[in-house]
């Protein structure tokens, strides 16, 4: 079925966090997410420089037929962003893991405590 | 997501095998999309695509009294199938108070037959109403459900064409629209739900997998509801259950088109709503709405040019040709088409034009956005 790199953690609202070091988070939506989704036509991640909190909602995810938002996976500080998905939302769609990654985000190890394994994650995706 | 509970089609391993994403519709378990929504739509705009649509039901009529029945029970007239065998209809099927209890094609099929095509969610509690007026006025006709049966929809320039060589029907070729052929167990109408060209299968659940096979070898893509709910609202088709309910009138639901009151004599389920409400005027109205920054969405509110709140979105979605958000709302105000409104996105005002629905038809847009258009 869907992809769940070994590799990351996860959220229950179905965003990836991979830890590059240092205090800095790459993120994205996962392969199940996108899934769901359909077809992406419109994105918008926040601002870089913008305070996010895990569990609230911190931008826009738009397919086709549905509108969701997207949450933010831990506590932090968005310190880059991938501006090329405005133009190009469908590589959400085709590579999640990769070329559709979200946001790097500036957190505290402790603020990902609480994210899933992929393991565990799933098992939620399966749900 | 599918349950265990869902009907599955006669299709559903098919499905399954061509790799589609399934999901629960109207308690059936229907393919969403066969991983893009997006391609499956432009195939069906550029030359064709096949579409399960098992989960609609046919309903046989016969007997002395069914043309009565129709005649009452449906909002447009079965009349205009006299001459012509083989010849369909679409009209809505109404309460006492005008509400619509669902929308439906009938087929005359010659010698007192026909056959109605129903939607899923509403076949059930269609067929016990029309079997409840035929008990009520003791009519002579027999209700025949057809869980034997299945539904294959091939839409697009190139699927009549290519269903005729599939189907060894070349008569396809001169088929007029809204009209259907039956031949070696395929009754063929020239209907769909698409805004292209194209036809509708019925037959028996045991002959739809092989014909889907010869479909695809022949060059038809799979589509799913996905593309078809987008096809659908860019050729501004209603959709049961979200712009049309037992709460709103033909009228209220850009349909008067098919409520027929020409035979005064016809008094069907719902006329005299009708025409209460006719002469009472105003009344909401379904008007399509386009956008260029921002997309409408289910529950969306519309505001006037004064910012007032007037209607609601009761379908919106990005449209896949147009590259920019369409809607069906429905409002109070007198919108007419060109008037500029706007839909609140979360939030934010964004202007929204008027627009008579279709938003798409033949291969080109219906309309364009003015140079004025601002909220």
């Amino acid at each position: 079925m869907s992809k769940i790199p070994e590799t990351l953690r996860y959220s229950d609202t179905h965003e990836w966090v991979e830890d590059l070091g240092g205090g800095r988070y790459r993120v994205g939506i996962t392969d199940h997410a996108q899934e769901l989704l359909g077809d992406l036509v419109y994105v918008e991640v926040p601002e870089v420089g913008k305070a996010i909190r895990g569990g609230e909602v911190c931008g826009v995810l738009e397919s086709v037929k549905a509108a969701a938002d997207l949450y933010a996976p831990v506590n932090g500080t968005v310190l880059e962003r991938n501006d090329g998905l405005g133009d190009n939302p469908q590589w959400l769609n085709e590579d999640p893991y990769g070329q559709g990654w979200m946001m790097v985000v500036e957190a505290d190890a402790a603020a990902c405590a609480g994210l899933l394994d992929a393991v565990a994650y799933g098992k939620l995706a399966e749900s | 997501m599918s349950t265990n509970s869902a009907r599955r089609t006669a299709l559903h391993d098919w499905h399954v095998a061509h790799g589609a994403r399934m999901v629960d519709f109207a308690g059936w378990e229907m393919p969403l999309n066969y991983g893009s929504q997006l391609a499956e739509h432009e195939a069906v705009r550029q030359a064709a695509g096949l579409f399960d649509v098992s989960h609609m039901r046919p309903l046989d009529l016969s007997g002395p009294d069914v043309r009565e029945l129709l005649r009452y029970a449906l909002a447009n007239d079965v009349a205009k199938l006299d001459a012509v065998p083989g010849k369909a209809l679409y009209s809505t099927m109404l309460q006492g108070n005008g509400g619509i209890i669902d929308d439906l094609i009938v087929y005359h099929r010659g010698d007192g037959r026909y056959r109605i095509v129903l939607n899923a969610g509403g076949a059930e509690v269609d067929t016990a109403h029309l079997q409840a007026l035929v008990d009520a006025r003791g009519w002579r006709v027999t209700l025949g459900k057809r869980p034997d049966l299945g539904i294959l929809a091939v839409q697009g320039p190139t699927a009549r064409a290519l269903a005729a060589a599939v189907l060894g029907m070349p008569a396809l070729a001169e088929l007029p629209v809204f009209h259907a052929l039956e031949q070696s167990g395929f009754f063929v109408g020239r209907t769909g739900y698409t805004g292209e060209d194209g036809v509708e299968i019925i037959a028996a659940n045991t002959l739809l997998p092989g014909l889907a096979d010869r479909l695809i070898t022949a060059g038809v893509r799979p589509a799913g509801l996905a593309a078809r709910d987008s096809l659908r609202l860019e050729a501004g088709l209603d959709l049961y259950g979200q712009d049309m309910t037992t709460a709103v009138s033909p009228y209220a639901s850009n349909l008067a088109w098919t409520v027929d009151l020409r035979a005064a004599e016809r008094d069907f389920l719902g006329r005299a709503a009708l025409v209460a409400q006719s002469a009472t005027g105003g009344g909401a109205k379904l008007i399509g709405l386009a956008m260029r920054e921002g997309i409408p969405r289910h529950g969306y509110v519309v505001e006037d040019a004064a910012g007032q709140p007037c209607g609601v979105v009761t379908s919106g979605i990005f449209s896949p040709s147009l590259q920019c958000g369409i809607a069906l709302a429905r409002v109070d105000a007198a919108l007419e088409p060109g008037a500029v409104c706007a839909v609140v996105v979360r939030g934010v005002r964004r202007p929204a034009l008027v627009v008579k629905p279709p938003f798409w038809r033949k291969g080109v847009a219906t309309f364009s956005f003015p140079e004025e258009y601002a909220a």
